[in-house]
């Protein structure tokens, strides 16, 4: 079974909201493209996931269904709560049930509802969800977590660039081989979706470590 | 599951019609008839024997409709409401069969209700309008006879929309349904402004509507005015569907004579002046010295 508890963060920024994940290392032979674990369920709301990736596909496919359905029926997009709902109880679902098991998955699920305002939730495979500011899940989810509560401050989120430092800046606690094996995506008020290239990553990291070495060189001016 | 399939049992409502209760959609009707053409042929003639309007504006939504319930020629009854409220903040006009509507817009209330608890805010009037379409939809070809145009405030302000039982669904700002409805157009696409004051408005809404039934024999007895604003809807006035249109014709009058008869006090200036205050003036109220048409004639 292709268990993946690589580390997920999710950030709830003012105007933004990030999802970082690790991703593992993709084998030589193996297309990097395919392996994906950040996913849309629509223009507005997206998902990323710890644990078993088939279990993953399918509730990620029956929750597209649910906001094209939702749209259809309705003839308004999906909130961001809507959406976590209806994945929490089809997960409940599968607890309740004869001859079946649990989904093996927690997930992130991020986006902006209508009147604008950015909401991050977190299920988990019992079928419960909350909303969160910031959160990991993965295999260390304690450790980032713990990071994120000292470090998620209003500063921290004031501008999207600073929400994106702080996702990546708790990946890397934990992430060996640093900005490589980092997936970032962020959507932003009233814009789809955006998937940020290796390059892109890089750069952040890069300014990242710049700022660690400048807060370090004060830090040594300071003690001289 | 297994254990059901292994037993063949089936549930009750799986099973072929009973003979106790007609399957849905069906009627009982003597066998070898089918339902479609009874009704047509022996039927009650189900006319949309009504004049209902519904306008969208700067203030709100203004909803109005006479109150005559026609079965064939036969008025069964003349003072009916064809405003059905849905929730604080939409209406819909009722055309068509009365008991549709009525069935039809309970459970629309249900849904929306349902709907509200579990997500902790009503729908929009557009999802209002759709689910109601969809609803209605799957009964096409039964005969269902809703027209009705849904009028309400939501996060995106005043809206309407017009959903008939075939599954049809549109937005605009005007919509006039039923048999009197090509009368009230005439008065509407005349008068309507999307910046009207609320008076205005209200004048246009009620003149509409005794202009059809004035010419409509299907439409007659009072006309209903609600208004949906931001708040909530209320309802404005009732009044009698003939004395409006007489106020109104009195309104087009020449200008009287120097020597004129005491029963025009007035200068007939100040009658422009004043004519949108008298229309919203209400129920009932005649002019002095009004001797032309004698109270409560019934018109044929």
């Amino acid at each position: 079974m292709d268990v993946c508890t690589f580390e997920n963060v999710g950030i709830r920024g003012t105007n933004i909201v990030v999802l970082g994940v690790e991703k593992k290392s993709v084998a030589k032979l193996q297309d990097e493209r395919t392996v994906r674990k950040i996913c849309a369920l629509d223009d507005h709301v997206c998902m990323a996931f710890a644990g078993l990736t088939a279990d993953a596909r399918v509730v990620i496919n029956r929750a597209r269904v649910e906001c094209q359905s939702h749209k259809l029926t309705v003839e308004d997009p999906v909130t961001v709560e809507y959406i976590t709902r209806f994945i929490a109880t089809l997960k409940q679902k599968y607890t309740q049930s004869n001859g079946r098991r649990p989904f093996g998955i927690s997930a992130l699920i991020v986006g902006f509802d209508d009147d604008g305002i950015p909401r991050l939730y977190q299920t988990d495979p019992s079928g419960t969800y909350h909303a969160w500011k910031a959160n990991a899940i993965g295999r260390s989810a304690k450790t980032v977590r713990e990071f994120l509560e000292k470090n998620y401050t209003e500063d921290a989120i004031a501008s999207d660039n600073e929400a994106i430092k702080l996702a990546i800046k708790a990946l890397l606690e934990v992430v060996q081989s640093g900005g490589k094996n980092i997936e970032l995506a962020i959507i932003r008020r009233n814009q789809p979706l955006k998937m940020f290239s290796a390059k892109e990553v890089e750069l952040y990291v890069t300014e990242i470590e710049r700022e660690k070495e400048e807060a370090e060189k004060k830090k040594s001016k300071k003690s001289v | 599951m297994a254990l059901q399939d292994m037993c063949k049992w089936q549930s009750p409502d799986t099973q072929g019609p009973s003979p106790h209760l007609p399957r849905a959609g069906g009627w009982a009707v003597p066998r070898g008839c089918d339902p479609q053409t009874f009704l047509q042929i022996h039927g009650p003639r189900l006319a949309h024997g009504t004049t209902t309007l519904a306008f969208r504006f700067r203030h709100g939504v203004i909803a109005a409709a006479d109150t005559r319930s026609s079965c064939g020629s036969y008025v069964a009854c003349p003072a009916s409401c064809k405003v059905i409220p849905v929730h604080q903040h939409l209406l819909g006009t009722t055309s068509g069969t009365s008991a549709d509507c009525a069935t039809w817009y309970r459970v629309l209330q249900r849904e929306l209700r349902l709907r509200e608890l579990r997500e902790g805010q009503l729908p929009s009037v557009a999802s209002a309008a759709k689910l109601l379409s969809a609803m209605m939809s799957r009964y096409r070809g039964l005969d269902l006879c809703v027209a009705t145009a849904l009028c309400g405030w939501d996060r995106s302000g005043p809206m309407l929309f017009y959903v008939y039982s075939d599954g049809t669904r549109l937005q605009a700002d005007i919509f006039s349904v039923g048999s009197g409805s090509p009368y009230a157009y005439g008065v509407l696409d005349r008068g309507y402004r999307y910046d009207m004051s609320t008076q205005e408005a209200y004048a246009l809404a009620r003149c509409a509507v005794a202009h059809a039934t004035h010419r409509d024999a299907y439409s007659g007895g009072s006309v209903d005015l609600f208004h949906v604003r931001e708040s909530g809807w209320e309802h404005v006035s009732r009044s009698d569907a003939c004395v409006l249109y007489m106020e109104l014709q009195k309104l087009l009058e020449p200008e009287p004579e120097e020597d004129a008869s005491h029963a025009h006090p007035e200068p007939a200036t100040a009658h422009r002046a004043a004519e949108d205050r008298e229309l919203s003036v209400g129920p009932g109220e005649m002019t002095p010295g009004d001797s032309r048409m004698p109270a409560g004639t019934e018109t044929v």
